[in-house]
């Protein structure tokens, strides 16, 4: 199995990774040294998931737009 | 008015010229309907290359014709179509080169519910069959997007509604594109404005959205009706970026809804199909990290377990040790006890053979010994007189028999012998050369007195013809050429005589046979 880096890697791949090593982990069924790979792997995934999260930005603009309808730049939405 | 009323004779009535009649007819019209709002059904609806759109309004009794100038066709909130119910509002006018009374159409509405339904159902059909609502052209939603670009008006409650439950769920980027959600300006605006995030490239000054939201709140069927354009349900199912719709209420479904990625049923349900819930991941990554941390201390503990059972299994050292470190203490106690005993034994010993070794024995047997080499030593001086003496006189014997002087007269004898013989060898030699010798000159003597060359001193001589020798007369005349051979020489004479036969000659002639 070729692991592809945690970086290269969106939110929900991450997440759904981190699912299946949890739960090959869980079977028990691995022998020690991959589980500690796995473990490892488990590991960057997790923080590789929680990176994404903490990378929550509220950042809401105003596309601001010419005369003729194209797009000119961006101004803060004033509610 | 009351031109008409009055019952006047001819003469007194004013006359009119045709123009001044259409004109008048023109100003009347104008003045009293200068605003109407007309129900009908739409006929025939032709555009001229000016770009005027003229078509009819009809009812079961009457005709009215209907224009719309070019620039009133493009703010038309609705196109008249054949075989629509609308109300069309604007002004009676007359023209007058046709004495033609008509309507200018400002406005076209579609005439109740019923006929913008009819029309909806038309456009449904139509994109449809072109397969655009298929369940295999919808996209899948992004599970978290980075940036939402939302096509909505910039004010009112539906953006804050949409920015509000991001921000509860998942806070994001988000870039509004202001459009009029109701009006004739609102199926343009958000056509442009799909196509117009589609245009964004990846990461440029605008990041490009990778999930779109396109929502308006509540209204009639009639402010709704932008999202039931054509215009904006082809922009929809072109869009590249997954897309949401969001329009109106619950019960409210508009054409985008059928060509959309998802429908959400209202804004708010938009963003919450938009984005996943923050808090939710974090907790769940949080209790997936957990376990990841007890499967793997499960993991340990297991094989620590599994190693403790086996090793309890496994006999302990000392019990394996312990019978030969017994063994070995027994042996051990043993050991001074056993050196004393066996270096008493060996002393026992050394005592008991040293006992019978003693000088004085040793002694006796080289007595014994020299006593025994004495008496055949004593025999053996005589022994090698007697045996030289024996053989000095065989050699006197031999040496008394072997005489020079024999030996001599021998040599003589033979060299005589030899002399003898070789004179004799020397004289049978020269005797035999001297026979031969003899014998030769004879020969040769002989050989001389036998060759013709002898004969030729005597006179005679050798004739040859032509190289061969002649011995005879007819030889002689046969040759061309004679050579005489005499003693002293040779010469060459002429051919001998004439040819024995005459040339031949030609055979007579014969007479002919014929």
């Amino acid at each position: 199995m070729t692991e592809r880096p945690v970086e290269d890697l969106t939110f929900e791949e991450a997440l759904k990774e981190l699912e299946d090593v949890v739960g090959k982990l869980e079977r028990g069924d691995v022998a020690l040294e991959d589980s500690i790979a796995l473990y490892d792997r488990g590991a960057a995934l997790k923080k590789r998931c929680e990176t994404k999260l903490a990378e929550a930005e509220e950042k809401v603009a105003k596309i601001t737009l010419g005369s003729d309808g194209q797009p000119t730049g961006t101004a803060p939405l004033d509610d | 008015m009351d031109l008409f009323e009055e019952d006047a004779p001819s003469g007194n009535t004013p006359e009119f010229s045709v123009a001044e009649i259409s004109g008048a007819v023109k100003r009347t019209i104008e003045g009293e309907f200068g605003h109407v709002r007309v129900r009908g059904e739409v006929g025939r609806v032709v555009i001229a290359r000016t770009g005027h759109m003229y078509f009819d309004l009809k009812d079961d009794r009457a005709t009215l014709a209907c224009v719309s100038w070019k620039g009133q066709v493009s703010r038309l909130s609705h196109r008249p179509e054949e075989g629509m119910e609308v109300i069309a509002t604007g002004k009676m006018t007359t023209f007058g080169p046709q004495s033609k009374y008509q309507l200018n159409v400002e406005d076209v509405a579609p005439a109740g519910a019923g006929a913008l339904m009819a029309m909806l159902e038309k456009r449904k059909a139509m994109l449809q069959a072109e397969g655009l609502f298929a369940p295999e052209r919808k996209a899948a939603l992004p599970f978290l997007p980075e940036v939402i670009g939302v096509v909505t008006s910039p004010t009112g409650a539906v953006i804050r509604d949409i920015l509000h439950r991001l921000r509860d769920r998942f806070p994001r980027k988000v870039l509004v594109w202001p459009v009029a959600v109701q009006g004739k300006a609102c199926a343009p605006d958000v056509a442009a404005a799909i196509e117009g995030f589609n245009r964004m490239t990846p990461g440029g000054a605008l990041p490009r959205p990778d999930l779109l939201i396109v929502a308006r709140g509540g209204g009639s069927i009639e402010d709704l009706w932008g999202f039931n354009e054509e215009i904006v349900a082809r922009a929809a199912a072109a869009s590249e970026i997954p897309l949401i719709s969001a329009v109106g209420h619950e019960t409210d479904t508009t054409l985008i809804d059928y060509v959309s990625d998802y429908r959400a049923p209202t804004p708010t349900a938009a963003a919450e199909r938009a984005v996943p819930v923050r808090l939710e991941l974090m907790a769940w990554v949080e209790s997936q990290g957990g376990r990841l941390g007890q499967a793997m201390q499960q993991a340990l503990r297991q094989r620590e377990q599994r190693l403790r059972d086996i090793a309890r299994a496994l006999p302990k050292g000392d019990a394996i040790l312990a019978p030969y470190r017994q063994a070995f203490d027994v042996n051990a106690e043993k050991l001074p006890v056993a050196l004393r005993t066996a270096t008493a034994r060996k002393a026992l010993r050394l005592s008991e053979a040293g006992g019978s070794l003693r000088p004085s024995v040793l002694q006796s047997r080289m007595r014994q010994a020299a006593r025994e080499l004495a008496q055949p030593a004593a025999r053996l001086d005589p022994a090698l007189a007697r045996y030289a003496k024996d053989q000095r006189r065989a050699l006197e014997a031999l040496s008394a028999r072997m005489r020079p002087d024999t030996l001599a007269r021998e040599t003589r004898r033979e060299r005589e012998r030899l002399a003898r013989v070789s004179r004799q060898f020397a004289d049978a030699a020269r005797r035999l050369e001297d026979g031969r010798r003899a014998r030769l000159e004879a020969l040769d003597r002989l050989r001389e007195t036998l060759g013709y060359k002898e004969t030729l001193k005597r006179g005679y001589a050798v004739v040859r013809g032509d190289g061969a020798l002649v011995t005879g007369t007819e030889a002689a005349q046969a040759a061309r050429e004679l050579e005489l051979e005499f003693a002293d020489g040779k010469v060459t004479v002429g051919g001998g005589g004439k040819p024995k036969k005459p040339a031949p000659k030609a055979p007579p002639e014969q007479g002919t046979l014929l």
